[in-house]
């Protein structure tokens, strides 16, 4: 049974995908697959996160091959945790979609939508609980194949300028990382995570640091860090609202826990790390300056994106459990704030008629902006800028705490750029307020009573109450948070609970 | 590893080295054909990683087999999977261009015009101090 739960969240939706593609004649049919299997796999997705916070790691192995060679699935807090918000998040933005399909009546969402999106959701919790870094490769192979179709619906010539960028950046970074992996395993003759935490200590240094590297470039790609970046703003804003806000919200959170767990479990190092602090300022920086030049309300929030990685990567860099902690609360953060943001926006783009918000601001376009959207955005807003009492804050507060606690130059300059960006991207948000909501504000509700509206409007409203309870529950999330990085730190228990036995974690 | 085999390890040097140089270039066909090289470089260093060759894995067997005789036939096994990977999106890489050149007329790789639209208004703003706009852009132009 306990088994079951952690093979359950990927073969679920890889099923109705297939289920998706038979019934594909009908919408309506499709869309109660989907939701049927989602719906599912997020029920299965908390059991599994209530299980494994009560007895500790759980590992499947895929039939019942020993592990140093055979395929595990490990499900350990982190991935448990990460994989129930992500499925909450994608069965949000799936609503929002059909209720969008429904506003516009045209042709809408096409019939490969349906199935790509449910292989995307297989790919993400294959990533969370992949226990060997092939699995990895498989299960980023799998969302990506999803994304690029998703990326590429309906492709006009913009579309498919951007689809272009974005498949030969993630395909380029994919056969680096089949690079990676073919120099880790003529290196240790393992590719099996655990394994290699044990194997890894044998390496000389300079090998292990290249490898490090390498893996850290591979998924700096996908996670877009500075300098890496530049493909995101480029490419997430041409997608519809809210296929861009599921890329946003998981996409390079995947990336970033791939990052966590091997940079982690496999190249575990004492100190900060001078290589991620340093890759940290740029990104925060970087994407925070670019946001603020940004007139395109999605590209502006494409480079709030960018910059906030950086916040990820900030705990990363001092790689002790207080530091890890406030990542992990951060990805928490993001994963709901970002959807939000971006789900908001697709609002304000079809009430408004344009994603310029100089135009916006002239008063050009239509002005039926919501009073909820605005409410909406408000929350969702200053939330990223990190203000209390909401989840933002938290998480920043987690970062800053740590950098103090930790002391060093390092520590201090992290700490400093990120204040700095939490600044300007209160600014961000501002200038995005102004030109959605300041012309517009006080006139009376002109929204167009069409079916669907409701639905978008209540996905974006279920998102922002996550949001909130994410920032109400902040004293359970972050002991939650802080196990799962201690986990994280001392990955002995990974280790025996995987190649030990079953249940042996902790 | 015991030894490494110099002819494949120049050879998977030197599908690396066309690849990433076509991966460069303007014309999405060479950006295509770039990606083809580099995922036959990195499916051959992964077959490499196994060592050096051997007797076919799987077949034979019993108790008294020596294991050192064999090919190590996890990494072909990783290779079999990369390579139908690689294959399956080179497919749609290759009708994305076509849809592309369809569209276009021509198969290069096209500018963001994003940026220069950025400059454009905050020089509109620089022409026409109006307040509609925000003092930002004017300042970025000045």
């Amino acid at each position: 049974m306990r088994l079951a739960l952690v093979a359950l969240p990927v073969l679920v939706p890889l099923l109705a995908a297939g289920l998706s593609l038979i019934v594909s004649a009908s919408t309506d049919r499709q869309r109660t697959v989907t939701l049927t299997a989602l719906a599912l796999v997020l029920a299965d997705a908390i059991a599994l996160l209530a299980v494994v916070e009560r007895d500790g790691t759980i590992v499947v192995r895929a039939g019942d091959w020993a592990p140093p060679l055979g395929v595990v699935l490990v499900a350990d807090l982190l991935a448990a945790m990460l994989l129930a918000l992500a499925v909450l998040v994608a069965l949000a933005v799936l609503l929002f979609a059909v209720g969008q399909d429904n506003a516009d009546r045209g042709p809408g969402i096409t019939v490969p939508y349906h199935p790509s999106y449910l292989v995307l959701v297989a790919g993400i919790a294959l990533a969370f609980l992949a226990g060997d870094l092939f699995n990895l490769f498989v299960a980023f192979e799998m969302l990506l194949s999803a994304s690029y179709v998703l990326i590429t619906l309906d492709a006009g010539a913009g579309r498919v300028r951007a689809g272009m960028t974005y498949v030969i950046t993630s395909l380029t970074s994919s056969l680096l990382f089949l690079t990676a992996l073919g120099l880790v395993y003529s290196a240790l003759g393992t590719v099996n995570l655990a394994d290699l935490a044990v194997q890894a200590e044998r390496l000389p240094p300079g090998l292990r640091t290249a490898l490090s590297l390498m893996l850290l470039v591979v998924f700096g790609i996908k996670a877009a860090v500075v300098p890496l970046h530049f493909w995101l703003p480029d490419s997430y804003p041409t997608a519809p609202a809210p296929i861009t806000a599921v890329f946003a919200a998981l996409l390079t959170k995947v990336g970033v826990y791939a990052m966590v767990r091997t940079e982690s479990l496999v190249f575990p190092r004492d100190g900060s790390w001078w290589v991620a602090a340093v890759l940290a300022v740029a990104t925060m920086l970087v994407g925070i300056l670019g946001a603020i030049a940004q007139d395109d309300i999605n590209r502006l929030l494409s480079f709030t994106l960018v910059s906030h990685v950086g916040f990820m990567i900030f705990g990363l860099a001092l790689s002790d459990v207080a530091g890890l902690t406030g990542t992990i609360l951060y990805i928490l953060h993001h994963i709901t704030a970002q959807a939000t943001l971006f789900l908001v926006a697709g609002l304000i783009v079809n009430a408004a008629g344009t994603a310029e918000l100089s135009r916006m601001e002239r008063g050009e376009g239509a002005r039926r902006v919501h009073g909820v959207t605005a409410l909406l955005f408000l929350v969702g807003g200053l939330s990223m800028a990190g203000i209390p009492p909401l989840s933002g804050f938290v998480a920043k507060f987690a970062l800053l705490r740590a950098a103090a606690a930790h002391g060093g130059v390092a520590a201090y300059l992290l700490a400093g750029a990120a204040l700095v960006t939490s600044v300007l991207t209160l600014y961000a948000m501002v200038r995005v307020w102004r030109g959605a909501f300041s012309p517009g504000l006080g006139e009376p509700l002109r929204l167009r009573r069409r079916p669907g509206v409701v639905l978008t409007m209540s996905a974006a409203v279920a998102m922002t109450l996550t949001g909130l309870g994410l920032a109400a529950a902040a004293g359970p999330l972050a002991d939650m948070g802080e196990r799962a990085a201690t986990e994280l730190v001392r990955p002995a228990g990974y280790r025996d609970a995987v190649l030990v036995g079953e249940g042996a974690g902790r | 590893m015991t030894s490494l085999d110099v002819t494949m390890a120049l050879v998977v040097g030197a599908l690396f080295a066309a690849g990433v140089h076509l991966l460069l270039q303007r014309s999405l066909m060479r950006i295509v054909l770039g990606i083809i090289l580099l995922g036959h470089g990195a499916n051959l260093l992964l077959l490499e990683a196994g060592g050096p060759l051997g007797e076919p894995p799987i077949t034979g067997g019993g108790p008294d087999v020596d294991v050192d005789a064999y090919s190590d036939p996890l990494p072909q096994a990783m290779a079999l999977t990369a390579i139908v990977i690689t294959f399956g999106v080179t497919t749609f890489l290759l009708a994305l261009s076509h849809r592309s050149w369809r569209l276009t007329g021509h198969d290069e790789v096209q500018n963001d015009p994003e940026d220069r639209r950025i400059g454009d208004v905050a020089e509109r703003a620089d022409d026409d101090p109006a307040p509609h706009l925000p003092p930002e852009d004017r300042r970025d132009a000045g």
